[in-house]
């Protein structure tokens, strides 16, 4: 998919803005938040689970080549085919081939975040075939013609309003005239269309959850059935992934998904948990006679040996853009890429290039929320610290900010200094608020007082204060 | 793409810093822990496991029937069928397990795999699991997955003495049973539903709209 991280400024003023997007947002976070926490409350042995989940991981990231190469043999050994891409560009002539093999037209998904980064669906339309999203958020977006803005709750910026329109506009082809208006009726409408497109599906497109080494089985996390369809009506199975989603044994797997579910939709579990091994079996009465997997790289490697290790710990659970404030107001799209929120400014970086996104790790208030509820214990705000340095180090960093920062910087490394000249400047502004009591406006503080008024300081500076609060006691 | 392959590989163990390949004693580690997979931490799962996995399939609106042999398993189907008005026409597993079923000669009854018009199906199932109160599901020639996907509503005939505490001792069983893994494993935990309309709860998605489950013994 191509980025549009570079925008972010634009894009989340943008969105500041839409009021639609407001109602959508506000219906959603409350709930994934409140679930997740009961969920969690739920489970003495959380905390446990994550340490245990955390060392795994590492455990095989510290060993990745020799487990990915056990998973293959394992995939190969059930009767299926591993192939590799270090880039997208390979992963997408890779898929282009199979459906092209199997003499494919209707290829239907099940929900992707690798698929994303292809921008799959694009390419299958250019080369002639017919891509469906299944998931019912991806099929709403897919008819709108929109990247996902969650990575599990993908249509999450959209109202029910939005969704009927769009349902009238796109299904009066298959004679469904009326529009629908009430929830039970949308979704029984979408489970009516792509009936039909399951059952005539030549390829199905799925993601994975984890993949394991021990048996060479790929796994999906759905509520909906609609990956378990995908996977089992077409003749040829794909499955694309990641190359950190190796995990070593079954009983690992069964540790992560317990933080799986819980952390991403407040679910103990989800309602479908499916292992894929391999095509159907020569007795079986149905089931793919094809088994792909296609393990995308895509920087993944680079990010093995660096400072950003850790981010290929994350389960993609959603709990970080659940949690973070600048997600919940600007939303999904803002960022650019396929991966919003906490998670997504740390990997559209690594991904795309700081360069095209260097406002994404700048847009945090490094409040510490998604750290604190990430089940794999990824020091996300530490990393969007680091990359702010690295954007520092690149010059990435307007002229004007790096400027500041420099002047700053010569000031607080002089302490004297530092405590004249916020005296000053503290007694100075709150002589000048005392009236009102804040500023509509200041020079060179637009960016703040654009949107919002500016309290007066006290007119004490904070050292002051505590210096004379400690004296007092 | 082979040239992929060894770029991928050896992407990755530059980063890990590895000279060279990996020594023997080191890799029969790993096979080690391969071969012979542990449990981690499993949680606490108090009181009986057949009351705990009823409590937590209820909770996610599966419906569950207890019935004290399979005998009764018939009646119990027509129950749910005259519940939700259904008609009497079933497609049942060709599991061996199941032949012990008395079928009332009123329902009509073909035994293959699900096709997309069918409305209610009934498939064994491997073990029930109390941990989350999830039926776990293998696919083959008995038991094919589209019967547990496809129809209207699917009923799930489950023995109690199939019903283990947790995933990991699923893990055991297959092994012991089967020897490896078929080409499908389903954990199945409630009907069908989503929620991307506005974060609303909506059951019958693409899967199932209703869930039985008929526990004997």
């Amino acid at each position: 998919m191509l980025s549009r991280a570079d925008e972010f400024k634009q894009r989340s003023t943008a969105a500041l803005l839409d009021p639609e997007l407001k109602r959508a947002m506000g219906k959603a976070k409350g709930g994934f938040q409140e679930k997740r926490r009961n969920a969690v409350d739920l489970l003495p042995e959380f905390e446990a689970l994550k340490q245990t989940a955390r060392e795994l991981k590492e455990h095989t990231l510290h060993n990745l080549d020799f487990y990915l190469e056990r998973y293959e043999e394992a995939v190969t050994a059930a009767g299926g085919q591993v192939h590799w891409a270090s880039t997208t560009e390979e992963a997408r002539e890779i898929i282009l081939k199979i459906c092209r093999d199997a003499g494919a037209k209707r290829v239907t998904k099940g929900k992707s975040m690798v698929g994303e980064e292809m921008g799959i669906n694009e390419v299958l339309e250019r080369a002639g075939f017919e891509p469906v999203e299944t998931d019912l958020g991806e099929y709403i977006i897919q008819l709108a013609k929109e990247p996902p803005s969650h990575i599990i709750a993908p249509a999450v910026h959209m109202t029910k309003d939005q969704i009927t329109d769009l349902f009238h506009a796109h299904h009066q082809k298959y004679g469904l005239t009326g529009r629908v208006t009430e929830v039970a009726a949308i979704v029984n409408e979408a489970r009516t269309v792509l009936r039909d497109k399951f059952l005539s599906a030549d390829v199905g497109i799925t993601g994975a959850n984890f993949l394991i080494a021990e048996t060479g089985s790929s796994i999906i996390v759905t509520n909906e059935g609609n990956g378990d369809l995908t996977n089992t009506l077409p003749p040829v199975h794909i499955v694309t992934a990641g190359i950190e989603k190796v995990v070593p044994t079954l009983e690992d797997v069964s540790t992560i998904l317990r933080l799986l579910a819980r952390s991403a939709t407040g679910q103990e579990t989800s309602v479908y948990t499916t292992f894929s091994t391999g095509p159907k079996r020569s007795r079986d009465l149905d089931g793919p006679s094809e088994y792909h997997v296609v393990l995308l790289d895509n920087g993944r490697s680079q990010m093995l040996g660096n400072e950003f290790h850790e981010m290929l710990r994350c389960i993609r659970c959603g709990a970080c853009m659940n949690h973070c404030p600048v997600y919940q107001s600007v939303g999904g799209h803002a960022y650019g890429w396929v991966y919003p929120g906490p998670m997504g400014s740390v990997l559209t970086p690594l991904m795309v290039g700081l360069d095209k996104s260097f406002d994404l790790p700048n847009a945090c208030t490094l409040n510490g929320r998604c750290k604190e509820v990430c089940p794999m214990s990824i020091p996300l705000p530490d990393m969007l610290r680091k990359l702010r340095e690295r954007g520092y180090d690149q010059r990435l960093m307007p002229l004007r900010a790096r400027a500041a920062l420099r002047l700053w910087a010569y000031f607080a490394r002089r302490p004297k200094l530092y405590r004249l000249a916020t005296r000053i400047g503290m007694g100075l502004l709150g002589a000048l608020g005392k009236r009102r009591g804040r500023f509509r406006w200041l020079p060179f503080a637009s960016g703040w007082t654009d949107a919002r008024d500016l309290p007066a300081p006290q007119g004490v500076t904070f050292q002051a204060a505590l210096k004379k609060r400690g004296r007092g006691t | 793409m082979s040239g992929a392959r060894e770029r991928v590989l050896a992407n990755i163990r530059a980063a890990l810093n590895r000279k060279g390949p990996m020594t023997d004693s080191v890799t029969a580690a790993l096979d080690a822990r391969l071969k012979t997979p542990r449990a981690n931490v499993k949680p606490a799962v108090e009181g009986d496991v057949v009351e705990r996995f009823i409590q937590k399939m209820e909770s996610v609106h599966g419906a569950v029937t207890r019935v004290a042999a399979m005998e009764k398993v018939s009646e119990a189907v027509d129950d749910h069928l005259k519940q939700h008005g259904l008609p009497l026409e079933l497609v049942v597993a060709p599991d061996p397990g199941l032949e012990d079923i008395r079928w009332s000669n009123r329902f009509a009854i073909e035994r293959r795999a699900a096709s997309g018009s069918d409305r209610v199906s009934v498939t064994g199932a491997f073990a029930g699991l109390a941990e989350t109160g999830t039926l776990v599901l293998l696919s083959g020639p008995e038991s094919p997955t589209t019967l547990n996907f496809l129809p209207d509503d699917h009923i799930v005939v489950l023995r109690v003495e199939r019903i283990v505490t947790h995933m990991e001792d699923v893990w055991a069983r297959l092994r012991k049973e089967r020897g490896q893994m078929p080409r499908t494993v389903n954990f199945i935990t409630g009907p069908s539903k989503t929620a991307d309309v506005e974060q609303t709860i909506q059951e019958g998605a693409h899967g199932p709209r209703r869930l039985r489950v008929i526990l004997v013994g």
